[in-house]
Formats: C-alpha cells, sequence, structure tokens
C-alpha cells in the first residue's frame, strides 16, 4: 500500500523510507450514519517522533484519533502495531498495548482533586484494599513538578482553570506506561510559556522513545515541534511530509485546497469617545490577595481591545466580574457616562455588557436546544407580542444573524451540537449580538476552531467596531492579538502591567509585560521525578 | 479495499429516521397498543361512560404531572407532590367543616366555598414556593428539599385531624359554604370539571412552555445551567416559580379528591408523586431536564392511567399491575436512552455532513 497522494505536494517533502513505523493505521474507513468521516486513510506514527495531523474542523482527524484511542471502531481498515495487527475494541485495550489520549474536551472529574484524577482506575494501593493516597500525592507532585507546575495534588480540578486541567490531563497521561501518546489540542487553553514548558516535556518523551501524535489548530507550534506532517481534508488523507520540509502557507494551502489568502485582515477604524471605564475593578482571592487587582482602564467606541496574559494572570476573571459573573467582585463600571450599580448578569445584559465565555460547551451553549433557540435566549424579551414570542419576530432576528455572520446551517430549528465548532462559536457570538450590545466581552473566541472559522470571527470582531461597538477580548496567541487589536493590555498577577497601541506592540513586549510579578516564581526546576 | 469503497457511499438513512421517530412517539405508540390490547380483551372498555371514568382517574395524575413536567424540564424533582395533595385537602376539609376559629375573639368564621378554594391554592402554591426558595436560595438538591416537604406536609396532613377524616364534607346552607361537592361531581357538556380542568391546563402548559420567554428559560435551565445564567436567564426566579406551579398544580388535585370523596383523608395523595413522575418520564421528559415535552406528559398520564384501569377490568391482581406498571416505566426510560443516542449519532452524522 502506497501512500496515495504522494504526488500532491510539489516540494520533495516525503518522509525518507528509511524512518521507523511503529503504528500504522491501513486503509481507515468511519461511515457515521449518512456520512462518512474517514475514507481510506493510512497514518504512519513514526517511533520517537513528533506526528502532526492537521486538517479543518470536520476533516475527520478527531475521528481517526479516537479509533486509534479505542473509542470508536473503524468501519474498514486495520491498525498494525509493530507491524502485527491489532484490534482496539476499548481504551482500555488501547491504554494495554501502549496508546493514551489527551482529549481536546477535557475528561477530568471536576469533583475528584489532582491526585485522584491522575490515577483514577488506576488507584495505587498498597495492600489491595484501600487507597495509598501518601504514594499517589507523591508521585502525583513529582509529575507536576515535571511539569513545571504549581499545582497541589489535593485541589479539586473544578477549582482549576481549563489551562491548569489540561496540565493534569498531561500528568495523567505520563502517569501511564503510554508508548504512543495522542494529543489532541493540548495548547488550546495554554499560555505561551506553559507551551514552551509542554514542548520540553514532549522533547524529552521523545527522547525516551515515546511517539506523540499531535494535532493542533496552530501551525507555527505545529512545525516548532512537528517531526511529520500528516494533513487530512474531508475525511481523506491529503498528504504526508517531513516539518523540516515544508512551511505554514503550504499546511493552509493542503488543509484548505486552495491558496492562503490574509488570515487576519484588520480594517482600519475610527476610535470614538470612551464607551466604558472600569475604575478600581477587584475580585479577591480565596485565601487572601486578588484574583483581579485594582485594575482601571477604559474601552472606546468602535475600539478592539486586546487583553493578554499568562494563564491565571485574571484576564478572564475581569471578563467575568464585567459581565457579572463574580457576585464577590468590587469596583465601579461606567458605561456611557452612568455608573452601572447592581452585579447581576441578566442586568449587565440589559445596560448592555455581555460576555462571549471561555468554554463553549459548557457555559456558551445549551446542548438540548436547536441553533435558533440558543441565538435567542439572551434577548428573548425583544420577540414579544402580548405574552407569547412571536414566532415570525424570532425567526426574522435568527435568519438575520446566520445571513450576517454566514453560520451554515441547513435549518435553524437543527440542534445546536450537530454544528462544527466554528458554527458553534458563531451562534454563542450571535446570542451575544442579538442582545443589541454597547461592549462585547470575548474569552477566547478562537479556541478550539479551524482556520476558516477563526478568520471569519476576526471579520466579525472588525465589524463590530466599524459600527463602533467596543470589542474586549481575552487571547492566549500572540499572533492573534497583535494583528487584531487597536490596543493592548497586558495582565500579570491580577494587575495590568502592559499597555501597547498597535503599533507598537511585539510579541517581545507583551512576553515581557506578562512575566513581571513572575521572575520568584519561575526558578528552573528541572528534576527527573515523575515515571 | 475496492469493495468497502462501494459500500460507503452516503445516503440519508431512512431506517433509522423512522426508529427516531417510533422512539420519539413511543408514548403515543404505547397508548395506542394499551387501547387496541384492552378493547379485544373488554369489550365495554371504549364505551363512552367507561373513556370519561377513566379520563376522570386520569386528570387527577395528568394535572400533577403537568406541574412536574416544569420542575423535571429544569433538572429538577418534586417528590412532595402527594403530602401537598394531602395537605391542601385536609385544609380544604377542615375550613368547610370546622372553620376558622379566631381565639382571641373566640369566633369560628365559616369561609365561602370560593374563598376555601382560593386559600387552598394560595396554600399549595406558597408550598411550592417554600420548596423553590429552599432550592434556589439555599442551594439545596431538589431531591432532598422536596424529599423534606414530602414529610413536612404528610406531617401536617395527620397534625390537622389527629390524623382522622374529615367527613361529609358538604357544608351548611345557613353558613353558605354549600356546594364543595359539584368540583369533584359536576360536569360541564357532561364531561366532568376534573377533566376539563385538565384540559384547560395542559393547553396553558403548552403555550407557556413552548411560547413565552419563561418556557424557553425553564428548557435553557434544564439543558445547561451555567450557559443560562451567563446568558442573562434569571435562574433562581424561575426555579421558585417552577415549584410554586407544581404547588398549585397539588392543589387543584388535592380540592379535585377531596371533593370527589366528599371527604378528606390526611394519607390522602399518598405516593401520587411517583404516579405524576412516571407520566412525565413515559412522556419523553428527560430526567436530565432539558427535554420533552407537556404533550408527551399528557399521553404518558393516559398511558398509565389507561393500563391501570384497563388491568382492574380484566381482573389483574393488584400485585400483577403493580409488576407490569414498573416494567412499562423502566422499559419507558430504557427507549428514553436509546432515543438520545440515537439523536446524539445523527446531530454528528450532520456534524460531519459540513
Amino acid at each position: 500500500m502506497t501512500v496515495a497522494s504522494q504526488v500532491v505536494g510539489q516540494m520533495d517533502t516525503h518522509p525518507s523510507p528509511m524512518a521507523d513505523v511503529c503504528l500504522r493505521a491501513e486503509g481507515i474507513t468511519k461511515v457515521f450514519p449518512g456520512t462518512i468521516a474517514l475514507e481510506n486513510v493510512d497514518f504512519n506514527v513514526y517511533r520517537g517522533k513528533v506526528n502532526v495531523l492537521v486538517g479543518e474542523n470536520g476533516a475527520g482527524k478527531s475521528t481517526l484519533m479516537k479509533i486509534l484511542a479505542g473509542v470508536e471502531q473503524a468501519t474498514h481498515g486495520r491498525v498494525l502495531l509493530e507491524g502485527k495487527e491489532i484490534h482496539i475494541k476499548s481504551p482500555l485495550d488501547a491504554t494495554r498495548h501502549g496508546i493514551g489520549i489527551i482529549y481536546q474536551e477535557l475528561t477530568l472529574c471536576p469533583n475528584l482533586t489532582v491526585d485522584e484524577n491522575i490515577f483514577l482506575a488506576r488507584e495505587l494501593s498498597s495492600n489491595g484494599v484501600f487507597i495509598d493516597r501518601k504514594t499517589q500525592k507523591k508521585r502525583t507532585r513529582e509529575l507536576i513538578r515535571r511539569l513545571e507546575q504549581n499545582i497541589k495534588p489535593e485541589a479539586y480540578v473544578g477549582d482549576l482553570r481549563i489551562g491548569q486541567q489540561q496540565i493534569v490531563e498531561i500528568a495523567k497521561a505520563l502517569a501511564q506506561n503510554i508508548q504512543i501518546l495522542i494529543m489532541d489540542e493540548p495548547t488550546s487553553a495554554l499560555s505561551v510559556a506553559e507551551v514552551q514548558v509542554l514542548f520540553k516535556v514532549i522533547r524529552e518523551l521523545k527522547a525516551n522513545g515515546v511517539s506523540i501524535i499531535y494535532i493542533s489548530h496552530k501551525l507555527e507550534e505545529l512545525l516548532q515541534i512537528g517531526d511529520y506532517v500528516t494533513i487530512l481534508r474531508d475525511g481523506k488523507l491529503v498528504c504526508e511530509a517531513e516539518a523540516s520540509k515544508i512551511d505554514v502557507p503550504w499546511i493552509i494551502e493542503k488543509m484548505v485546497g486552495r491558496s492562503p489568502s490574509k488570515l487576519f485582515t484588520r480594517t482600519e477604524h475610527k476610535i470614538g469617545e470612551v464607551l466604558m471605564h472600569i475604575e478600581n475593578m477587584t475580585l479577591p482571592r480565596l485565601g487572601g490577595g486578588y484574583v483581579v487587582d485594582h485594575v482601571s482602564f477604559d474601552v472606546h467606541a468602535g475600539e478592539i481591545l486586546g487583553l493578554y496574559g499568562l494563564m491565571g494572570a485574571g484576564r478572564s476573571d475581569l471578563l467575568d466580574c464585567l459581565a457579572g459573573t463574580c457576585p464577590l467582585a468590587n469596583g465601579e463600571v461606567i458605561l456611557n457616562g452612568k455608573k452601572l450599580l447592581t452585579f447581576t448578569v441578566t442586568d449587565r445584559i440589559r445596560k448592555g455588557i455581555v460576555l462571549i465565555p471561555e468554554n463553549r460547551q459548557a457555559e456558551g451553549l445549551v446542548p438540548t436546544l436547536s441553533v435558533a433557540h440558543n441565538m435567542t435566549l439572551s434577548s428573548l424579551a425583544r420577540y414579544l407580542s402580548r405574552f407569547f414570542i412571536s414566532r415570525k419576530k424570532e425567526m426574522a432576528a435568527v435568519n438575520g444573524m446566520i445571513k450576517d455572520l454566514r453560520v451554515r446551517v441547513t435549518n435553524p430549528n437543527q440542534l445546536i451540537t450537530s454544528l462544527s465548532g466554528g458554527n458553534q462559536q458563531k451562534v454563542v457570538v450571535a446570542k451575544g449580538l442579538l442582545t443589541e450590545p454597547k461592549v462585547l466581552l470575548m474569552d477566547e473566541p478562537t479556541r478550539g476552531i479551524d482556520v476558516g472559522a477563526k478568520s471569519e470571527i476576526f471579520e466579525i470582531m472588525n465589524n463590530l467596531a466599524l459600527q463602533g461597538y467596543g470589542v474586549v477580548f481575552v487571547s492566549s496567541e500572540l499572533k492573534e492579538i497583535l494583528a487584531m487589536s487597536d490596543r493592548i493590555l497586558v495582565m500579570s498577577k491580577g494587575k495590568i502591567t502592559g499597555e501597547f497601541s498597535h503599533d507598537e506592540a511585539t510579541e517581545e513586549k507583551l512576553v515581557a509585560a506578562s512575566a513581571i510579578g513572575h521572575e520568584l516564581v519561575q526558578v528552573e526546576n528541572n528534576s527527573n521525578g515523575g515515571k | 479495499m475496492t469493495s468497502a469503497k462501494a459500500s460507503v457511499k452516503p445516503h440519508r438513512n431512512i431506517k433509522i429516521e423512522i426508529q427516531n421517530l417510533l422512539l420519539r412517539g413511543r408514548a403515543f405508540v404505547a397508548l395506542i397498543i394499551v387501547v387496541v390490547v384492552f378493547s379485544i380483551l373488554s369489550p365495554s372498555f371504549l364505551s363512552g361512560t367507561n373513556i370519561v371514568i377513566m379520563s376522570k382517574h386520569v386528570a387527577i395524575n395528568a394535572i400533577l404531572a403537568i406541574g412536574m413536567t416544569f420542575v423535571i424540564l429544569t433538572g429538577g424533582i418534586d417528590l412532595s407532590v402527594g403530602s401537598i395533595v394531602g395537605l391542601v385537602a385536609m385544609i380544604a376539609g377542615g375550613m368547610i367543616n370546622e372553620g376558622f376559629t379566631i381565639p382571641a375573639l373566640g369566633v369560628t368564621v365559616y369561609p365561602h366555598t370560593w374563598m376555601i378554594v382560593l386559600i387552598s391554592l394560595i396554600i399549595g402554591t406558597v408550598l411550592g414556593t417554600i420548596t423553590g426558595l429552599i432550592i434556589a436560595k439555599f442551594n439545596v438538591a431538589p431531591f432532598i428539599a422536596t424529599l423534606g416537604m414530602m414529610y413536612i406536609g404528610r406531617g401536617f396532613a395527620g397534625l390537622r385531624n389527629n390524623g382522622l377524616t374529615f367527613a361529609n364534607l358538604v357544608g351548611r346552607e345557613e353558613f353558605g359554604n354549600t356546594g364543595f361537592e359539584v368540583l369533584g361531581a359536576g360536569t360541564f357538556l357532561s364531561i366532568p370539571y376534573s377533566i376539563w380542568i385538565m384540559v384547560v391546563f395542559s393547553v396553558i402548559a403548552y403555550l407557556v412552555t413552548m411560547r413565552t420567554p419563561f418556557g424557553r428559560h425553564v428548557y435553557a435551565l434544564g439543558g445547561n445551567e451555567r450557559s443560562a445564567n451567563l446568558s442573562g436567564v434569571p435562574i433562581n426566579p424561575t426555579k421558585v416559580i417552577v415549584y410554586a406551579i407544581s404547588g398549585f398544580c397539588c392543589a387543584w388535585v388535592g380540592l379535585i379528591v377531596a371533593s370527589q370523596l366528599v371527604a378528606a383523608h390526611p394519607a390522602t395523595g399518598e405516593t401520587y408523586e411517583l404516579s405524576a413522575i412516571a407520566a412525565v418520564v413515559l412522556g419523553g421528559t428527560s430526567l436530565a431536564g432539558g427535554r420533552g415535552n407537556v404533550g408527551g406528559t399528557l399521553i404518558g398520564a393516559f398511558v398509565i392511567g389507561v393500563l391501570g384501569d384497563g388491568l382492574i377490568m380484566l381482573g389483574v391482581s393488584t400485585f400483577w399491575q403493580s409488576v407490569i406498571k414498573g416494567a412499562v416505566i423502566v422499559l419507558a426510560v430504557i427507549l428514553d436512552q436509546m432515543q438520545a443516542r440515537m439523536q446524539e449519532s445523527v446531530a454528528l452524522a450532520q456534524q460531519q455532513e459540513k
């Protein structure tokens, strides 16, 4: 069996035949009712290498990974481990064959502690009856230290922010004796510093002979860490290449099937008067200190204000405070010269401040409702005629938004869960826009969506700014924030530690500002702990 | 590999869609089966009088189940239903037979029958509101809060008359409180009032759930409380209102039952909550919240009611009745899970099509 599309690349990008394949998926086809997710796909995993899998949302990456991890079974095709065919019928089977996976959507139990999660279903026990918590905690501490993080084994996972949860997820995989580790978008919630730590861990794993399968939408990152790149489009294999021989535009071209236009199209727009002023916003941290530490700033009409910072810097918490979700928050929000006196979400939305939350699945959408009903959830009062929701008014609003934001749906009454990530995100944005806000707070609006959808979200942000909205957006991706923002605020440890205009901001300046206050913490801490 | 290619042509799977439709309409299918089976086994089953009698039985459960549907759609549950029915029946019965005694004045007041109905409805609604407030403000799990209310309600129902029945609730001409029995015995267009109440409640509940912002909030709350909150849905008021609605429905049932029997017994309404939950679940409302509708509940109530009465007509022992009902309920939930899974795979298929 030859790689079907070796002819596609113009450059000589094929991996050398010498490379050592430890796991090989051959002719994988996966049929879901009414659709083909994967069609005759071959995929090689090279020993001790980072094997990158790229493709737009819906290209079939996640399905292929689920097949390798035993969550789904292939309709046709076979998987060869060290040249021998294996049958992976369940995640347990996969673990037995040394295949581990870190999912894009976190799969930790929020009600259990870090160490309980890491050793879930593999609890350590000295006598076969009781769990040996002491050893579990000790090993957890070693693993976390290896990841250069400061997370207590006793902490409940539900209390951690998403980035920290991702770290725990990685530690969980490390705790098992894994030969092939699948990472599905491991960095989508991590800050730059954390990504570097993760990359270090990945290199360490490689050195120990562990093969990595790596899925990400961040293309620069892929080339930085990847050794081999496999590109999928519409469930079919497009090509396989060595990472050192290709570049980002090449990948985009193969992924999208057309030449990459400019990803970030920032149009110049007029910046108006001060729209919202924040004075001394504080949010106390449990156990002393502040998550948001006396922050004051302005948002102008027609301005895209970027908020950058490391994980835990308080960016998302600041947005939460503004949106009214934190009852403990304190400080003044002055909108159009008027001080807002109440703190509930409902009231903030009524006044014109609306949040597009970070975690689309858990906070942005109601999975049991249709696309239309999700969209209008925040603005139902607008469609009333007498006591009832006027279906006509509601559908007019929905169809208008679907058209404006180019949401790809066959029918607005279909379930929200039937949309792809990018389209789901557009629905969440539409929900916010239908409340006719003045200020839009967007927390990681492009997390986990594909390149095409990303650029569309940016286009929407641009249009909003043009129409005079104030847009505040948080992103962990430097490139995004540099390209999109009229002004950038950098946060560290709950304080604003830097403010840059679009023209003066550079990656170096942002990173430097985001590290203020971290000098003492970032001690190199390279123990060889963990197993 | 070539043979594989031929067989993977994407086609709209009609079989799956029919299966899905059958599963969605399973309560209706069940109702048809039950009716057909009983009308074959028992000739008098489909007579007009029998249908009215059965509907009268169904109405009591259906009214409770309508209130319960609101609660379950938010992801909650109301176990206090039966007790509130009992308590309201006892309070209404007490007011008719004993009136209010105002100790300071040594005067006993006998309210008018309309007044008694109104007071009873207010009491039921207030009890539901209290449960709702406990759940919303103090973040108590609905199961626990309503379990507590179930014991409290039943306790007070017994305390009202030391565990004794208020019998012969006909009132007295000179006190102007006669006519209570009309609610249970009276008819309009030769259909009993209780059935009319069920019909009116169903229509109102349908409109509220499908056409009002409150109804939408109920669904959103049950589907994902956190994102409902971030969307500006008033979470706590919605929860409180939902339990108040359930309490209001209980009060009506309490009055209807007391009126039909012309007596109020402290054990009135025992285990009614379970029949109501069964009707809701059988009607396709998910106990996890967010999925289901009032129409399904109504059909569910009819399935349970018709099944019960039909088995009695056939002379099946009460023990077997219990076994059969239990099996039907569990089967309904199994089908519910199957449907959810199928819906998921259909959604997935649609997502992949893009």
